[in-house]
């Protein structure tokens, strides 16, 4: 089993590192979706396969299908790789990555310097618990998601819709920013 | 009757309130009905008052009307009251019936004028505050109208506001007074604290208990207050507003520089006695300054070519005397000149304004001559008014009230042979030059066209004054000849009797030499204007009388000298400091605040990827926190 | 189904991956790469839910990681809109461009 969880923890951060450098939008979506079906192995191994089950269908499903139809609506292709290229110089990645090495040094340290629990046997958490949990004490907090959720759909309606834009003539610029 | 008091002011108040709001719709008729019938019904109040009071003279030797509380805090407890005595029914009586008359002069003078409503507003709020001033109980009330006389000189000597001259020197009437009200105001201050109490009639009890005779507080206070009679009055070292103070309207001139407002000075002084003769060194100061103002003001009219400057230059020059009277301790004297002198100078004012306005305008007497004929009513009051001013003996109003002060100047107990001598000079030369006036304006050719003649309206108070200027002085006739004291007797219950001093000469070789002086000066403004004037071309070819002359013009260089003294090293300050020490402490906070703001909207730069690194710093931050505690 | 994986462990990779997102999000200049270094990031703090659920046998760490999903959900679908728009109207993915303050 610990094998396993090793062999996915690798591939998942191996993947993300690939989704973060690669050129191609579409390359990196799909490494993103490796990284997902990974994760989504670990939450099985960890007692979770409600959870499992949910991030393959929603988030390597319904939500990476969203992205490659925006980049197939803007036509994304070997033009936006090659300017990704120019973008993507050591010059401006060293500073961030050191940054990001510097944080996680020191969440490294902070978790394995806290204090270790006897008790570390994971158990598994099945859906019916989940269930119960949620439609019971969480109610409210499933309504306030289901609002969220409209919000999002009226609002992506909203801003994602095509309008001529009707500026005063003086607002009008003459050439793109 | 006697409650009656409380309307003699409020009538030009009211006549105030009419005219300013309502003054753009009324017509010209009812706007001259309200100016002119305001004031006279108060002067009417005035006479029947002051009959009433002659008749039938109150038990306490004055009448009291209070309105309302002004203001009470604890035992400062000011009230609008009006107290009626003696010397305040003599102010009353001149600034109503004088007042009156003006009033009835500008109807006619003021006819063309489009501001009609505004210059008979300013003249009864003009009227209304010199009544208040003489008849206030308490100083706080006498200060409210001590400055609201000095608001309506403003508004007055500026009333032809177009051009920049006149605003000038209105701005410099009131500035020039507003040195004195300063120094009064503090005087205010002083009394209060020492005396806790501003009531006039408290402070008279009380001020020969608490001080003894030269105290230094009394004399300060004494001093603190003969400034501000100084700048009121026009003397010595605030003297040079009144000659500039001539570009108001003739009427204006008659009405505030002759006859009321300038004697606001003489009228406080003769108010506070008391302290003043507490003080021998203050009340010896304002003869001093007296005695110097009215021969400074004497050679000064000699050199004027303006007919108004000469008779501005005159009423300082008469107001000196008053002030001699008044520092030599002969109180009913100083008040009976400045009685006479309301009369006769309301008078010159007016027949000159007259003049002034028959001849287009024009201000320069040696371009009038020879108007004798051609205005004969103008002329013969003129030459009553004059004669008057020049003292003429036993004829002129003007000789009874100068002769006494003239008499005391050596004979009382605070004069000195100086004092006389400098009077007898000063009569001198106010007949020179009252004599130059009238010769050039009204002898020799006629140089300037006449317009249309003054109306009766015009006349009419000329008249009267006139006939006043001669017979207001039989009302006291000197010690050696009638001794007929009904004007001093009248006055005594408030002001004290002159005490006498000095043995010299009977009297009557004082008034010969008066009169003998009088003369003089009279023959030589004859020899040197009329008969022989090429005498004139002579001194004006000598170098030293030519320097002497522009000296005497430009009022002995005073302004040239307050301009060096006060304002060129104020400029000069105010140049130093032109970029504000203490404003460059703001100016740097602010300069300091827009730097550091710049520094800080830098953070702000609308790039997404730079507030990502600052939360992965703040992360770092919090995490480092996190390890180190 | 009992692991023995140490649960810091699994925290290490949570935080390993959440600390990949945000340089991602700080290296990446195209809008679209940064959106999907926000995915990374959300997801890893969903891990992070989870293994605190596994580690005490609750159901709260799963829900948590439930609304986790339906915010995501949320944010992809404004934030595609957003990028839509954003290419209409710029013809350009960099989001240095976008930006109109002076600063």
């Amino acid at each position: 089993m610990d094998t396993i969880f090793y062999i996915t923890a690798a591939v998942s951060v191996f993947a993300t590192l690939m989704v973060i450098t690669r050129h191609n939008p579409v390359h990196a979506l799909l490494y993103l979706i490796v990284s997902l079906l990974s994760l989504s192995v670990i939450f099985y191994l960890l007692g979770a396969p409600f959870a499992a089950l949910l991030e393959i269908i929603i988030y390597a499903g319904a939500i990476m299908v969203l992205f490659i139809f925006v980049i197939m609506l803007l036509n994304l292709g070997k033009e936006t790789a090659k300017q990704e290229k120019e973008w993507l110089k050591p010059r401006i990645w060293v500073g961030p990555a050191f940054l990001s090495l510097i944080v996680f040094a020191e969440l490294f340290y902070l978790i394995y310097t806290s204090v270790p629990e006897t008790n570390s046997a994971i158990q598994t958490v099945d859906s019916k618990m989940v269930a119960v949990s949620l439609f019971k004490p969480y109610i409210l907090a499933v309504e306030l998601a289901a609002m969220l959720l409209m919000a999002g759909v009226v609002g992506a309606a909203h801003i994602g819709q095509h309008k001529k834009s009707n500026l005063h003539r003086f607002l009008k610029e003459t050439d793109d920013l | 009757m006697n409650n009656l008091l409380w309307l003699i002011p409020v009538l030009p108040l009211l006549g105030f309130l009419i005219l300013s709001l309502a003054g753009k719709s009324l017509s010209k008729t009812s706007i001259a009905l309200i100016g002119v019938g305001s004031v006279s019904l108060s002067a009417l109040i005035t006479i029947l008052i002051g009959l009433n009071f002659l008749n039938d003279p109150p038990a306490a030797g004055f009448i009291s009307q209070t309105l309302y509380t002004w203001i009470e805090i604890g035992n400062f407890k000011p009230e609008i009251t009006f107290l009626l005595d003696p010397l305040s029914l003599v102010f009353v009586f001149v600034i109503t019936f004088i007042g009156a008359l003006i009033h009835v002069y500008s109807a006619g003078f003021m006819k063309g004028d489009k501001d009609y409503s505004r210059f008979f507003a300013s003249m009864n709020l003009f009227v209304f505050s010199m009544l208040v001033l003489v008849l206030a109980d308490n100083l706080l009330l006498l200060y409210l109208g001590w400055e609201g006389v000095g608001l309506c000189s403003y508004l007055l000597i500026g009333f032809w506001y177009e051009n920049p001259q006149n605003g000038y020197a209105a701005r410099k009437a009131f500035i020039m007074t507003r040195i004195g009200d300063t120094a009064m105001a503090i005087a205010l201050f002083m009394i209060f604290s020492w005396f806790a109490s501003l009531q006039i009639s408290d402070i008279l009890l009380k001020a020969p208990q608490l001080f003894q005779q030269g105290d230094t507080t009394i004399t300060i206070i004494a001093l603190l207050l003969l400034a501000g009679g100084i700048g009121k009055s026009a003397q010595l070292p605030l003297q040079n507003w009144l000659p500039d103070a001539m570009a108001g309207p003739s009427p204006v001139s008659a009405l505030i520089h002759a006859a009321t407002m300038v004697t606001a000075g003489v009228y406080l002084i003769a108010r506070m006695n008391v302290i003043f003769e507490l003080a021998p060194i203050a009340q010896m100061t304002v003869a001093i300054i007296g005695a110097a103002t009215l021969l400074i003001a004497g050679f000064s009219a000699c050199t004027q070519y303006d007919i108004k400057r000469v008779l501005a230059y005159s009423t300082i020059s008469q107001i000196g005397y008053m002030f001699l009277a008044l520092g030599l301790g002969a109180w009913t004297a100083a008040i009976f000149h400045f009685m006479i002198h309301a009369f006769f100078k309301a008078l010159l004012f007016l027949a000159a304004g007259a003049i002034i306005e028959t001849l287009h305008h024009e201000h320069n007497m040696f371009k009038m001559g020879g108007l004798k004929n051609k205005m004969p009513v103008i002329f013969w009051t003129f030459l009553i008014g004059s004669a008057s001013l020049a003292a003429l003996p036993l004829i002129s109003a003007g000789f009874y009230s100068k002769d006494p002060i003239l008499w005391y100047a050596w004979s009382a107990e605070k004069g000195n042979m100086i004092f006389w001598a400098i009077a007898l000079l000063g009569a001198f030369i106010t007949a020179a030059y009252t004599c130059r006036m009238v010769i050039v304006t009204f002898w020799g050719s006629s140089k300037t066209e006449i317009g249309h003649m003054p109306g009766s309206l015009m006349t009419t108070p000329l008249l009267v004054l006139a006939f006043f200027s001669v017979v207001a002085g039989f009302i006291e006739l000197p010690h050696n000849f009638g001794h007929f004291t009904l004007f001093s007797d009248f006055l005594h219950p408030v002001l004290p009797e002159v005490t006498m001093g000095n043995e010299t000469w009977p009297e009557w070789i004082f008034q010969l030499m008066a009169s003998l002086a009088t003369f003089g000066g009279i023959y030589i403004s004859y020899q040197l204007y009329s008969k022989n004037p090429a005498l004139i071309l002579r001194l004006k070819q000598s170098s030293l009388a030519t320097a002497l002359y522009q000296f005497w013009f430009l009022g002995w260089g005073f302004d040239r000298l307050y301009d060096i003294l006060f304002v060129k090293p104020l400029t000069y300050l105010s140049n130093i400091n032109k970029n504000d020490i203490v404003d460059q402490i703001y100016s740097g906070i602010s300069f300091i605040s827009i730097k550091l703001y710049r520094l800080l909207s830098y953070t702000q730069s609308g790039s997404l990827r730079w507030y990502a690194m600052g939360l992965l710093l703040g992360a770092i931050i919090i995490l480092t926190i996190q390890i180190v505690t | 189904m009992n692991t023995t994986i140490p649960p810091e462990t699994v925290m290490l990779l949570a935080a390993l991956l959440f600390v990949l997102g945000i340089a991602g999000v700080i290296i990446r200049k195209n809008i679209i790469f940064m959106l999907l270094s926000v995915e990374i990031m959300l997801n890893s703090a969903g891990l992070a839910f989870i293994i605190a659920g596994a580690k005490w046998a609750q159901p709260d760490g799963q829900i948590m990681f439930i609304f986790i999903l339906a915010m995501a959900a949320a944010e992809v679908s404004i934030g595609l809109a957003l990028i839509l728009q954003i290419y209409h109207q710029h013809k350009s993915m960099d989001i240095d461009r976008l930006k109109e303050m002076n600063g």
